[in-house]
């Protein structure tokens, strides 16, 4: 068995929010008991829709939730709960973070700068530098001035500066062409095969397929399966959840055929089942929560998952 | 931290209301003031704070706490007619020069510059000796100094409207600039505009009172804090240090007032921290 | 009804790079031409022009011969990428809704919009239900051409599939012509009746 790096039990993400137009605050629940975990040498990727959520997931993994968020469950790294004081050991070492653009960069420093941050050595940026077909005078360069497929290897290059065991990716990819998608995953792919462990956040299910091991489907502040990549390729009978099944069949490669309705807003979800109002399949046994049952090397959220 | 955090909405809007309330009524009770209550009598002469009179009388006998609330009173009066003229203009300004563009922008941020570029207190000087000091001079010299920032905040909301997908979109439904303007700009631009207005407030008065202080505003009769200040200057070596202590805290605490309740509707309306 | 483009050339700038050179394109009543390719080709800019939001350095875009309107209702409408960023957040989405004319309860039943979300302001719908009340506001009866911009790269493959299948039949029904600008090949494969590379363009 590989070493587990990242394990989150129970995820529980809630903001406390303002009424609109009233004095009331109400407690916003985006995330709700959510679990995953991602080995050494593989990549996961969480696919959901954009606005979901998921980027909230990555938030709470890297603690840069806003102030008025509520959180539970436990997030564990290569066994042990990741404490505010080993967070700081930690971040921006064995645990990186690609964003999403360069705006996530300081507009006003020197890119070199930068990528090497406090910890990384002038050296260590040369070598992924020439790694990642990066001129040496790009260290002297402003955020600015990087064109975009150049932005993307620099964020990759400041991420892996301190030899990370944990990646993660919050939609690495849209605005870029295909080829530099592609080459992007390369990067990823290749940091797992060297024995780092991968979480990549995505909308796109084409590109999650292109590289992840295994594929976890987001939908509705939760994980409603995770199994490995090969059954969604396989097709809708392979999976296990309705919902991935109906996401299966509305590829414009496969049906294009919709199920009705839409994802549940997150103060007005239903009782038990997250998918209740929208599953063909629905009884008495969904309306009890839902719990994570693993069936056939996956795990799913269903009770009639077989 | 839930518990903490519960009412914080319910706390500020309270504080707003209170701090209206307290200016409204130093408004009106140095409005409707009888005269003869901080008029002079030399029979109580350089009175220390007593139950009489709270913060003591000057060298003519006025009570100070009733010549205060006057003061402060036509402080908000001036302070509200040259922050009224000076959003109004910005608001004109700021909208022209973002719509229209090209020379008239150019003009405006030029004029802009100018006004910001040279020392405010000598502008609002010059102003209020050409027009003969006294309170006309120094309202307008007030207004007229107190509106490139404002205009700046309004041009700069326009134009990131004008360049908004739903303007546009609108533009090639055929809606008229007109429209557009009323109907998708104007709800946008009020919040900045009235948050703008109040946080000028606090600049106008103040500046009524520095000038005053140095003499080039509001004449020696009128009730003035400017006024009470400069005089208390001449006392106050002398340990009468109730005539600028007082005096001084309640403007303070009237500006004070004033920018808070600016900076925490701002905060309010932004939907950034407004959950906060 | 004919939409067409007749050598564009555009450049925000004299001193910017061309975005598009010498670009033709010819769209019919009934036709569904899918433009399809990686960014940087500029097809989004051409997405602009032919609905009349920019004016090409050089070259016409015309309708039945004559320029497009630009004072009254354009029958060449735009749908975009971000619904969020084509709706006013500080109106209601009733208002959004009714815009430039006035769907029936019908026409928002099939377009999957519900009764309750007219109440709701922007930011309390997401972003598949955002993006149909952006397709039905374009939908005007006098819409002749509808230009789609990335319509469902943000939205999950299920509000895609949705959201197609309607503006599909709509399109049918009417007879319109559309220009669906996309990245995935596999959906333009779905929906046009014409695919063209964007580096061919």
């Amino acid at each position: 068995m590989k070493e587990n790096i990242l394990k989150i039990e129970d995820l529980v993400v809630a903001f406390s929010m303002y009424k609109s137009g009233t004095f009331k605050k109400e407690k916003l629940e985006v995330i709700h008991s959510l679990s995953l975990d991602v080995d050494a040498g593989e990549i996961v990727a969480v696919v959901g829709s954009s606005g979901s959520g998921k980027s909230i997931l990555a938030s709470a993994v890297l603690n840069l939730l806003p102030g008025n968020a509520v959180t539970g469950g436990k997030i564990t790294y290569k066994g042990k709960e990741i404490t505010k004081e080993r967070q700081k050991e930690l971040f921006g070492k064995e645990i990186a973070f690609i964003p999403q653009s360069v705006d996530y960069l300081d507009p006003l420093m020197k890119v070199g700068k930068q990528v090497q941050g406090v910890f990384g050595t002038d050296e260590r940026r040369k070598e992924l530098f020439s790694k990642y077909r990066l001129e040496e005078d790009t260290k002297n360069k402003y955020p600015f001035q990087l064109s975009g497929g150049m932005a993307r290897r620099v964020l990759i290059t400041g991420a892996v500066m301190g030899k990370p065991d944990l990646i993660i990716a919050d939609e690495p990819t849209p605005g870029l062409d295909l080829e530099m998608a592609k080459e992007t995953l390369d990067h990823l792919r290749s940091f797992a095969d060297n024995g780092a462990a991968v979480l990549l956040i995505t909308h796109d299910i084409d590109l999650a397929l292109n590289v992840a091991d295994r594929v976890a489907v987001f939908y509705a502040g939760t994980i409603v399966e995770v199994a490995p990549k090969s059954d969604f390729l396989a097709g809708k009978d392979a999976l296990r959840h309705p919902y991935s099944k109906a996401f299966i069949d509305a590829l414009p490669q496969n049906g294009f055929k919709p199920i009705p309705g839409s994802q549940p807003y997150a103060g007005s979800l239903p009782k038990g089942c997250l998918f209740l109002d929208r599953c063909p399949y629905k009884d008495d046994a969904c309306t009890a929560e839902q719990a994570e049952r693993e069936i056939r090397s996956g795990k799913v959220r269903c009770a009639h998952a077989s | 931290m839930m518990k903490k955090t519960l009412n914080r909405k319910i706390v500020i809007s309270i504080f707003i209301c209170l701090a209206f309330f307290y200016l409204i009524i130093i408004f009106l009770w140095g409005m409707f003031m009888n005269p003869a209550k901080y008029g002079v009598n030399y029979a109580d002469k350089l009175v220390g704070p007593c139950k009489e009179h709270l913060f003591g009388t000057d060298a003519m006998g006025r009570d100070m706490f009733n010549r205060c609330i006057k003061g402060l009173s036509n402080s908000l009066v001036i302070g509200l007619v040259a922050s009224v003229f000076s959003s109004v203009v910005a608001l004109i300004f700021g909208i022209a020069s973002a719509v229209l563009g090209g020379v008239t922008d150019k003009v405006i941020k030029l004029a802009v510059d100018l006004c910001m570029g040279l020392p405010h207190l000598v502008l609002l000087i010059l102003i209020s000796c050409m027009l003969g000091k006294g309170s006309l001079g120094i309202t307008f010299s007030v207004a007229l100094t107190h509106w490139p920032s404002l205009t700046r905040i309004v041009r700069q909301e326009v134009l990131q409207l004008r360049s908004s997908q739903y303007v546009k979109a609108a533009a090639r439904m055929g809606k008229s600039p007109f429209t557009i303007a009323v109907t998708h700009m104007l709800p946008h631009v009020i919040p900045a505009y009235l948050i703008g207005l109040v946080l000028l407030f606090p600049h106008a008065i103040m500046h009524e009172a520095s000038i005053t202080f140095l003499g080039f505003g509001l004449s020696k009769e009128v009730p003035a804090i400017g006024v009470i200040l400069s005089e208390s200057m001449n006392y106050i070596t002398t340990g009468k240090w109730w005539l600028a202590v007082f005096p001084g805290i309640m403007l303070l605490i009237v500006v004070i007032l004033f920018d808070l309740i600016g900076e925490t509707l701002k905060k309010l309306w932004n939907p950034e921290s407004g959950n906060e | 009804m004919l939409l067409e483009a007749n050598n564009i050339t555009f450049r925000y700038t004299e001193k910017s790079p061309l975005i598009l050179r010498d670009v033709s394109i010819n769209v019919a009543e009934g036709d569904r031409i899918g433009i399809v390719g990686p960014s940087g080709y500029g097809k989004s800019t051409l997405a602009k022009i032919l609905a009349g939001y920019e004016k090409p350095t050089s070259g016409t875009v015309t309708l039945d011969g004559a320029p497009l309107p630009m004072k009254s209702f354009c029958p060449v409408q735009m749908i975009y990428q971000h619904p969020e960023l084509a709706v006013n957040s500080r109106w209601k989405m009733a208002k959004t809704l009714n815009e430039c004319w006035h769907p029936d309860d019908f026409f928002l039943e099939k377009m999957g919009i519900e009764k309750e979300w007219l109440k709701r302001w922007p930011s309390e719908l997401s972003g598949g239900e955002l993006q149909r009340f952006c397709i039905a506001r374009a939908l005007a009866p006098e819409t002749k051409f509808l230009i789609c911009d990335e319509i469902s790269t943000m939205l999950d493959v299920i509000t895609q599939a949705q959201v197609w299948n309607i503006l599909l039949d709509t399109a049918k029904e009417r007879n319109m012509g559309m220009v669906i600008i996309t990245h995935n090949l596999a959906l333009a494969k779905r929906v046009c009746t014409k695919i063209v590379k964007a580096q061919e363009l």
